[in-house]
């Protein structure tokens, strides 16, 4: 049975941007009964007192009190802190590089919160993610949000076919400048703010001082890969690999960047050019996987595949080893796979699902030096 | 969808005849109370009238009266402006850890300005204890205040025993009588208080107005500068319409006050039955018996207050969790910590409903059966 509009409920998370905020516009132009609620994950009160979430609340209530719509927020400053926070410090101590709003997506947004949007009646839940929901025979497929560029699947890649059933994503099928001109056209108090950047509970700050106040850092050698000592690191968390910043090793010849660390030694590998032969491998071992149609493809599968978020899709064949683990081969050699990073497959416009990369390969066997 | 308003301890509704009272007021009476021409005087004359009104609702003399902007200001006055004014006298205040923001936040500053400050805790009836009271209390205490009812439980505080204890102390007591003024006659004799803070807006009459008393003799710097208003006390031209507005609320409310507490009292326990008949679990956080009529704070076990509330304010329902919020979230209650430890499944999942001049038996019993519906659906996801 398929409700009117304004007999469904939808719950919209709302950061006081203008994605969810036009997002919200939409909802409610489209008739439904339309709640918005805040989420409160990271408590950033500094020395004065000043708190963003605060100010982000106002402009909540500023563009809900526009569309004459409620809003409340609520506070899951505890879920986040075990669920997000401390996978993003484990990951850090094992030597990785963790995807927070990966896990954001799946433990909080699409799930805590969720959970909360139920327990408010809400028959939908929405975002302002730029990312499609399709429906075809009871399964959900999860496609490309249309602005190539925006496309937040990436990200998402970790949910389920129970959350994707409960999900709408007003901004899928828009381009982001059409969405600021939605905004400016209505004159939504957000249209002009300017789109957050980074990890949310970093912020504008520092990454290497907010680490800094969480782990202890160990500063150590880099050394090249033959043992050539190039210098001091600040601690091995405060690199990734690829990275050229910060390195501070001079002389002739090309720039330095990391291609690995040894977690075990303390060491911090570097080696000279972009293209650092180091730095290229030829397949990965991911675990931890999201088949988002639920169905795992049998034994191989052609696709393409993203390594991190806003890169051109690369052709890749998929392997399955075992119920939670894939093997995923590069047709063309790939540099700075991160592992900790996501892997996301795509089939053309839907997205396949992802998993979590583990091990990185050359020749059919693990880098060591990558982490 | 016909909303319920049981948040009457965060504000109440305006009087009709308090509205009245006040538009003359606009029309007519614009001269500054201060000015020495016939606009001035025909001002100053219904201020001082208002002035008497007010006194004589506690007892006490109109000189002692001082119009704040509001209950806040009444309170920042009473901790910050004595103990600035007698600090060479001692160097010690006490108060409670359930006293409203307005009272603890000043308490804060004044331990930033090097004062010692020592915070009374309730037992888990949500009492505060004399005798911890009297331990306390030093030849360097200066400046005592205690809560009259505190605004989340309604519990009624031992103001007059304090004040015993007090009588032959030096240091000034002062309570914040926020939410007793309506529910309690208060005599200031009786109360043997030094200071009382009331304010407006929460016995039906405007909000930005409140008032002071300070009994004759208390010693209070002034915490803003100007003219010479309020004796010297409280700069700025005075609010008339707002003074005028709370004088006629509070004739209301001296009149009416014996009947509106049996009707609220009346209000409470039809809210409080229906959810029994409903069949809702919940407990009383407090002693019930120590209780003012106008509020009832309860404890939900197993819900989470933002689920509550935005559930009940989804079915029409206004009600709080009493305490304060940071970007819109709950946080957890400082006087239910307070009562019963800061790990206390009670301070995440208790709500404060208040009654009064928005309730009728009809709308108070709706409420409670709507409550009940939110509840059971919760239970059952």
């Amino acid at each position: 049975m398929v409700k009117d509009p304004k007999d469904t409920r939808v719950v919209i998370g709302m950061s006081g941007g203008v994605d969810s905020s036009v997002a919200a516009l939409l909802l409610k132009e489209q008739g439904y009964d339309v709640v918005g609620i805040f989420m409160k994950n990271w408590d950033d009160t500094d020395e004065n007192g000043v708190c963003t979430a605060t100010e982000d609340f106002e402009d909540v209530i500023r563009v809900c009190n526009q569309l004459d719509i409620p809003y409340y927020a609520v506070n899951f400053e505890k879920q986040y802190w075990d669920k997000v926070f401390r996978y993003f410090l484990d990951e850090y101590k094992a030597g990785r590089t963790p995807n927070p709003d990966v896990m954001c997506n799946k433990e909080i947004k699409f799930k805590a919160f969720l959970d909360h949007a139920i327990s408010l009646g809400a028959d939908y839940l929405a975002t302002g993610h730029y990312a499609q929901v399709s429906e075809i025979d009871g399964v959900y497929e999860m496609l490309r949000g249309k602005d190539n560029n925006k496309d937040q699947t990436y990200f998402l890649n970790q949910l389920s076919q129970d959350v994707l059933a409960k999900v709408i994503f007003p901004l899928g099928h828009l381009e982001k400048k059409k969405v600021r001109e939605i905004a400016r056209e209505h004159d939504l108090a957000t249209a002009a703010k300017k789109d957050s950047t980074g990890i949310c509970f970093i912020g504008e700050r520092n990454f290497k001082e907010f680490l800094s106040e969480y782990l202890p850092a160990q500063p150590g050698e880099m050394q090249t890969l033959d043992g050539e000592v190039k210098g001091r690191h600040d601690g091995l968390m405060y690199y990734t690999l690829g990275q050229r910043q910060g390195l501070g090793i001079g002389g002739a010849g090309e720039p330095w960047f990391v291609v690995g660390k040894n977690l075990e030694d303390n060491i911090l590998y570097v080696g000279q050019g972009f293209h650092h032969d180091a730095l290229y491998s030829e397949a990965l071992i991911a675990t931890q996987i999201n088949w988002i149609s639920r169905k795992a493809p049998n034994g191989e599968m052609e696709c393409t595949a993203k390594f991190r978020y806003r890169q051109d899709d690369s052709p890749v064949t998929v392997q399955v080893l075992d119920d939670d683990k894939v093997k995923v081969i590069f047709h063309e050699s790939q540099r700075a796979i991160t592992p900790g990073q996501a892997v996301v497959f795509y089939d053309g416009e839907v997205c396949l699902g992802g998993a979590t990369i583990d091990e990185v390969l050359k020749e059919d066997q693990a880098l060591t030096y990558v982490g | 969808m016909k909303e319920i308003y049981l948040d009457h301890a965060a504000t109440t509704p305006v009087h009709p005849q308090v509205i009245e009272s006040m538009v003359p007021v606009y029309q007519e009476v614009f001269g500054n109370p201060s000015s020495v021409h016939q606009f001035g005087r025909k001002a100053r004359r219904i201020l001082d009238d208002a002035r008497r009104t007010v006194a004589r609702s506690i007892g006490a003399n109109e000189k002692e009266i001082i119009f704040t902007s509001s209950g806040t200001e009444a309170d920042n006055m009473a901790l910050i402006g004595t103990a600035r004014a007698n600090k060479e006298k001692g160097n010690h205040v006490i108060t409670t850890s359930i006293e409203h923001h307005a009272t603890l936040h000043a308490a804060e500053q004044l331990e930033k300005e090097g004062f010692q400050v020592t915070y009374l805790q309730p037992d888990e009836s949500g009492l505060i204890s004399v005798k911890e009271f009297q331990e306390k209390l030093t030849d360097d205490t200066i400046v005592v205040s205690v809560i009259a009812v505190n605004n989340e439980t309604g519990v009624i505080q031992p103001i007059e025993k304090i004040g015993k204890m007090l009588e032959n102390h030096p240091a000034y007591f002062h309570t914040d009588a926020v939410q007793a003024y309506g529910a309690l006659e208060l005599e200031v004799e009786e109360l043997k208080v030094d200071m009382l803070t009331v304010s407006g807006h929460k016995i039906n009459g405007p909000k930005g107005i409140g008032f002071l008393y300070a009994k004759e003799g208390t010693v209070i710097q002034t915490l803003h500068f100007g003219g010479e208003q309020e004796r010297k006390r409280r700069p700025g031209t005075e609010n008339l319409p707002a003074v005028i507005g709370l004088q006629t609320a509070v004739e209301l409310m001296v009149e009416e006050r014996e009947s509106r507490v049996e009707t609220y009292k009346q209000y409470k326990s039809l809210f409080l039955d229906t959810l029994l008949e409903e069949q809702v679990t919940f407990s009383i956080n407090g002693d019930p018996e120590r209780m003012v009529a106008t509020i009832v704070n309860l404890s939900f076990p197993g819900m989470n207050v933002e689920t509550l509330l935005t559930n009940f304010d989804l079915a029409g329902i206004a009600a709080s969790s009493g305490s304060a919020c940071t970007a819109g979230s709950v946080e957890p209650s400082h006087v239910l910590s307070a009562m019963y430890g800061a790990s206390d499944e009670r301070t995440v999942n208790s709500i404060r409903f208040s009654f009064g001049m928005a309730n009728s038996q009809e709308n108070v019993i709706e409420a409670a059966r709507k409550i009940s519906q939110v509840i059971r659906r919760l239970q059952a996801i």
